[in-house]
């Protein structure tokens, strides 16, 4: 853990604020302290929010909760759905699934995977990517790659279209969609339905590949700032398969440390407690958790595409696979831990997901119609995990005799982030901040640090209009020296 | 005139819902030439719902918006946030002018002042008051369906 994250004296320093003013709760807050010679001496990062979320499921009857805990993300409603079905699964009895109810909940998950890692990449990342923010001649660089790309926009609207699509068929709707429930899936995929999909799949995996393309023209123009900007040298954490490949929908749990050592393997994810603690700081609504064995100044880890891609063996279809490797490579053997690299790994996944995606519209079993299992005994309390698109999302549940839940647990994937995003932000401000004049631009570093990681601001819920981000100098007392809006 | 209407939020936030209740209004009143689309949130794909359009609606809650709400025109934007969880009208607007190379067409938001925005709450007492007091406004919107008209009445 950095030593910036409590200051020493920090009554004697100057406060800067990023502070984005949102009409509802859920916004996040970044706070750097800085003596009178502009050296750092605290960053943190706030996310308030995620308050509430487990009252809100607490009293339900269990199987309203795949519908209800749609309304906690308006990004990744699918992933609340699959995670607390797979629970409800377990709680209802229904396990194992069919093969064509897993299936398409899988296809499901791959959609979600496609449509937020392309919104991810084409509207915030690449951006940054494109027009960089660090050198002159890396800006020339960068400007003539971006003339190879002209359709970038369009090909990621239209990427992130094909996602909504699948979700929209195997859902029933564009929002308010169902799909699984506990025991299966509610509705079969039609003959018309797999068709229309199948059609468009193999340009969303050209589309995938070039996107890979772009950012690794990019990584290749500016290789140590890409590989460092916003580093931080986390464990890492995510699911695999019981081969050691990545598995998006279900697997156990693998932790690396941050040379890529084991810390552990394959670990039933129903234990998680075991393995897990989460901590609470005074100042931060959004809890830290870490691997209990390691204690919380070295057990904190990362969670998401990058932490993904380098703690499973293998990714199960060819060209990302392939794509891994060439990631892999720039490490030397050694994981790569910039925030930058973000945006490479979610684009291997992309196409990763893609491709199951692919596969599984040819597969038969899609068009089964046996969509629920039979039911066997009751459990009062179950665990369900997915990869969700930023990361690992665990749903915990106990039910009563009345089928009402009486427990409710959620790590979300900005969650399970929290200390990494700090100790990231941290990392970017010591390089770019330190002694130099405090200007938009460099506060501007902060934030393609955040948009590496896309944290879940909490949720299903929006800003019309702007989402302005408001900086503020105060001096030690507290007084305020000047203040800054963007956007 | 073909009109695209978008509201969006979230009923299970209180005066979130402010957005979807009005939009299932025009999906009521089936006026013809009107497409109603509901969303959790606007996203860059809602660019491509403007296709074809003459003039576009976008509907929702605001917490600082003056009451009972305000209705205005708006331009595209471009520039990123630090989040994808949150996209404004004026950026999707940006991202048709990216996507299509050519002017959106005429835009309109329509933000209704919400009081109350916690999770799992209904619509607050002054939320539900705005809901009719913003749909009288919506209908005399539509019986003058002209943009230029629309203009007249944007602050």
């Amino acid at each position: 853990m950095s030593a910036l994250e409590t200051a020493a004296e920090p009554a004697s320093l100057r406060r800067i604020a990023i502070d984005p003013v949102t009409r509802v709760e859920g916004h996040g807050k970044v706070t750097i302290l800085m003596d009178a010679d502009n050296r750092v001496h605290q960053v943190r990062l706030h996310i308030v929010e995620f308050r509430g979320f487990e009252a809100f499921i607490e009293g339900r009857p269990y199987w309203e909760v795949p519908v209800t805990v749609q309304r906690l993300c308006g990004i990744c409603p699918v992933s609340h759905l699959l995670a607390a079905t797979k629970a409800m699964d377990i709680i209802a009895g229904y396990v194992p699934l069919t093969p064509t109810a897993e299936k398409l909940r899988r296809l499901l998950h791959y959609g979600q995977l496609v449509q937020s890692h392309a919104l991810h990449f084409f509207h915030l990342a690449s951006p940054d990517l494109l027009l960089g923010f660090e050198s002159e001649v890396g800006k020339r660089n960068i400007v003539g790659i971006a003339a190879a790309f002209p359709d970038l926009a369009r090909q990621g609207v239209m990427t992130r279209k094909f996602g909504q699509e699948i979700i929209r068929v195997i859902a029933g709707k564009r929002i308010h969609g169902t799909g699984a429930i506990p025991g299966g899936m509610n509705k079969a995929l039609t003959q018309a339905e797999r068709d229309g999909l199948r059609a468009d799949i193999d340009g969303i995996i050209d589309w995938s590949r070039e996107a890979i393309d772009l950012v690794q023209k990019l990584q290749e123009t500016q290789p140590d700032f890409y590989n460092r900007f916003g580093e931080s040298r986390a464990n890492m954490m995510g699911l695999v398969d019981a081969n050691g490949a990545l598995d998006f929908y279900h697997g156990g749990l693998r932790a690396r440390d941050a040379n890529g050592g084991e810390i552990f393997d394959h670990v039933d994810y129903s234990t998680y407690k075991s393995i897990l603690q989460e901590d609470i700081k005074p100042w931060s609504y959004m809890k830290f958790p870490h691997i209990k064995t390691w204690g919380a100044e070295r057990g904190w880890y990362r969670v998401g595409p990058l932490a993904r891609i380098q703690v499973c063996d293998s990714l199960t279809t060819p060209l990302a696979e392939a794509e891994r490797q060439v990631f892999l490579a720039v490490g030397n053997g050694m994981p790569l831990h910039g925030a930058l690299l973000y945006h490479w790994a979610r684009m291997i996944e992309m196409l990763h997901a893609a491709e199951l995606a692919r596969d599984l519209l040819d597969d038969p079993d899609i068009l089964g119609k046996h969509l629920m299992a039979d039911r066997g005994p009751r459990r009062e309390e179950a665990v369900g995990v997915i990869e969700a698109p930023r990361g690992t999302l665990f749903h915990h549940y106990r039910v009563d005799e009345n089928d009402l839940v009486t427990y409710c647990n959620l790590i979300v994937s900005t969650t399970n982030n929290n200390q990494a995003m700090n100790e990231s932000i941290r990392a970017v401000a010591a390089r770019h901040l330190t002694g130099r004049e405090v200007t938009e631009g460099l506060l501007n570093h902060i934030e393609v640090a955040i948009r590496a990681y896309d944290p879940c601001l909490s949720c299903a819920t929006h800003a019309l209009g702007q989402m302005p981000l408001e900086v503020e100098l105060l001096d030690a007392e507290g007084a305020l020296l000047s203040r800054l809006r963007k956007n | 005139m073909k009109l695209v209407v978008l509201g969006w939020g979230n009923e299970s936030r209180g005066d979130d819902g402010l957005g979807p209740l009005l939009l299932r209004r025009f999906e009521a009143a089936a006026w013809p030439d009107v497409t109603a689309i509901e969303d959790y949130q606007l996203q860059i794909e809602h660019a491509l719902d403007l296709e074809g359009a003459d003039a576009a609606l976008f509907i929702d809650a605001g917490r600082d918006t003056p009451a009972p709400f305000a209705f205005r025109e708006i331009a595209p934007r471009f520039g990123a946030t630090h989040t994808t969880h949150a996209l404004a009208p004026e950026s999707v607007l940006g991202v048709y002018v990216q996507i299509k190379g050519v002017a959106p067409p005429p835009a309109f938001a329509l933000c209704v002042r919400g009081e109350s925005f916690g999770l799992g709450e209904g619509l607050s007492s002054e939320g539900a008051i705005r809901l009719e007091q913003a749909w009288d406004f919506c209908r005399e919107l539509m019986a003058e369906r002209f943009f230029a008209v629309w203009r007249g009445r944007a602050v």
